[in-house]
């Protein structure tokens, strides 16, 4: 565990950056699971692209921290500062839709704060271009969840149960990170109007229930995750971890 | 599985001033056996075959014709699919962010590829979905190299190096097939397959001059990856089946053998400057004929892959054949969200992903 910088005394923009960082090096981290089975071709080049699109911004975000690898690749679990959200396994592919769509909505809207924030200038450059690839990655989901919750029976069943599942992971996306000049109130209610105009036209609805629970509320951002995520880790990390100091 | 893409793509030889000539007979001989001579279309098809013109869509193509372009594009096509998953198999293992970029992006690059060159087929009138059936069914092949195993981080190196090296020398020559729809395919592949041979050339140089763990990691995965690469050329010239007839249609242009010795030739200062061995004893450069010799090939080991017996055979296509169904009812919600569309007053289409 070494040299990465302890979040609690980084100073304000860093720790923006290492929990913006650390979503979108695990989401990329899950997409490229899908890597050679998705359902169709076009979806394994899309999944691909959007993982890495998020994986060049978490360098980017990564090395405004530290050494982007030492962070990626040394750092316990606890030291990671992503939402729980984006650590949740794929499962089928409403499921990664789902999470697609509550997690792209989520960061096209920041971004675009970040982007017309003077206050938070360090990242503004980084937000504003990312802003434009998060786009493309909210309107694949947005297409797929108008398919599946318009496509067939099963499809919608299945869309259905990834927005339910979810659901509760979506609360802590809202939690104030510290260094972020954002607006949280209003980038949540942008959220819900964004979010449910798709699921109306998806011929879904807003899950109900609970957006965070006791474990949920904040955890990831805390540095408590849950448990595939630490398995996840491990595959990410072992190679690296082998060869100490070797250069790849 | 009966062929490598590339045996399919290499065995032919005589025409057009570049290549050495290896011959099989007089091509014009060997086309004429297809078509019907003597009427209209039918010569309008040799004349441009004759004069090096690219054969569109909509021309009057001979039955074989069409039909041994469309086995040959989709076993390359499978093969792209196919390669995803022994590197696919090394993304969330990645030792570091910039190889995992790179890795990421470079099978993306292969799934592109199988897009391109299943659009091809279609130009011909075969779909992805039929292509896709028979690959599944064991009914078309793809290239056997990507029935061995990715075993360490390095394989991810040796892949690059040899594999889409060996492709590089296969396919360049496609660029200049008689189909149209091919050949194009083909140059946007070759300059991404050119990135793709550099970048592991490069991975693997990192790994010879890192630890002498890297170091021996590189020579273990060189060690394993160097016989199956000149397999991917194919059967020697003697015993190769369908040699004559591509290349009397210019789908062919090079043999199997003479594309192998160039990729010996290539392959050998690479691998000095890599300061990696190529495990053949008798690899030797020989004065006279300007060219390496090396070692016999073992071409049981290669049939043997062939015939479904290779390392990972059955978990590749048993992988691929799993993501399809576990697809279908992502595939049919598609559909049927198209249909409705489409019935209810002309909407905007549907493209997005
Ligand atoms: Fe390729
Ligand atoms: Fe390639």
């Amino acid at each position: 565990m070494s040299a990465a910088p302890d979040p609690a005394t980084a100073d304000l923009a860093t720790a923006g950056a290492l929990a913006l960082g650390d979503d979108a090096l695990v989401l990329s981290h899950r997409l490229a699971e899908w890597t050679g089975h998705a359902p169709v071709l076009e979806e394994d080049v899309a999944l691909a692209n959007i993982a890495l699109d998020l994986l060049g911004q978490a360098r980017t975000l990564l090395s405004l921290v530290g050494d982007e690898d030492e962070l990626a690749f040394l750092r316990e679990e606890r030291a990671f500062r992503n939402v729980q959200l984006v650590e949740q396994p794929n499962g089928d592919f409403a499921h990664t839709i789902a999470r697609q769509l509550y997690f792209s909505v989520y960061q096209e809207l920041l971004y675009g704060q970040l982007a017309a924030g003077g206050e938070a200038a360090p990242l503004a450059p980084l937000a504003a271009k990312a802003v434009k690839e998060v786009a493309y990655h909210r309107d694949h989901a947005e297409q797929w969840t108008l398919r599946l919750g318009d496509g067939t029976e099963t499809s919608h069943a299945r869309m259905r149960a990834g927005l339910d599942g979810l659901w509760r992971y979506t609360g802590e996306l809202f939690r104030p990170v510290e260094g972020l000049a954002v607006d949280w109130a209003a980038l949540e209610a942008a959220w819900l109007e964004t979010v449910g105009g798709v699921l109306e036209r998806a011929t879904l609805t807003l899950p109900e229930g609970p957006r965070a629970t006791g474990w949920s509320a904040g955890a990831g951002r805390a540095g408590v995750h849950t448990e595939p995520f630490g398995r996840m880790l491990a595959e990410m990390q072992h190679l690296h971890r082998s060869h100490p100091g070797a250069s790849w | 599985m009966p062929e490598t893409i590339i045996e399919r793509g290499s065995r032919s030889g005589a025409e057009s001033g570049s290549g050495p000539r290896t011959g099989t007979g007089a091509p014009a001989a060997a086309a004429q056996a297809a078509a019907t001579p003597g009427t209209a279309p039918e010569t309008a098809f040799e004349a441009k075959i004759a004069a090096d013109e690219r054969i569109e869509p909509r021309d009057w193509m001979p039955d074989a014709y069409r039909a041994t372009l469309v086995r040959q594009i989709a076993q390359h096509a499978h093969s792209e699919i196919i390669g995803m998953q022994p590197e696919a198999n090394w993304l969330t293992r990645a030792p570091s962010l910039r190889r995992k970029a790179i890795l990421l992006a470079k099978v993306q690059d292969e799934a592109g590829h199988g897009l391109y060159l299943y659009s091809a087929a279609e130009t011909l009138g075969t779909g992805r979905d039929e292509l896709l059936d028979k690959l599944h069914a064991g009914r078309q092949k793809y290239s056997s190299i990507f029935n061995y195993p990715t075993l360490t981080w390095a394989d991810v190196g040796a892949i690059g190096w040899l594999v889409d090296g060996a492709a590089i020398i296969n396919q360049v020559p496609l660029c200049r097939c008689s189909y149209g729809p091919y050949a194009r395919a083909m140059v946007r592949i070759c300059k991404e397959e050119s990135f793709h041979q550099r970048q592991g050339y490069e991975l693997l140089h990192t790994l010879a001059h890192g630890t002498p763990e890297q170091h021996a990691m590189a020579q273990d995965a060189i060690d394993r990856w160097w016989w199956p690469s000149l397999m991917m050329f194919g059967p020697p010239d003697d015993e190769s089946a369908h040699s004559a007839q591509s290349m009397a249609w210019k789908i062919k242009r090079h043999s199997n053998d003479e594309l192998r010795q160039r990729f010996v030739d290539i392959c050998v200062p690479q691998a000095e400057i890599l300061g990696l061995t190529l495990p053949d004893p008798d690899l030797k450069w020989n004065e006279d004929r300007g060219q390496h010799d090396f070692g016999a090939i073992d071409w049981s080991e290669f049939k043997e892959v062939l015939r479904g017996n290779g390392p990972c055979n059955e978990q590749r296509i048993g992988r691929r054949r799993q993501a399809h169904e576990d697809g279908a009812w992502v595939r049919d919600a598609a559909a049927a969200y198209a249909a409705k569309r489409a019935l209810g007053a002309a909407g905007p289409g549907e493209a997005a992903a």
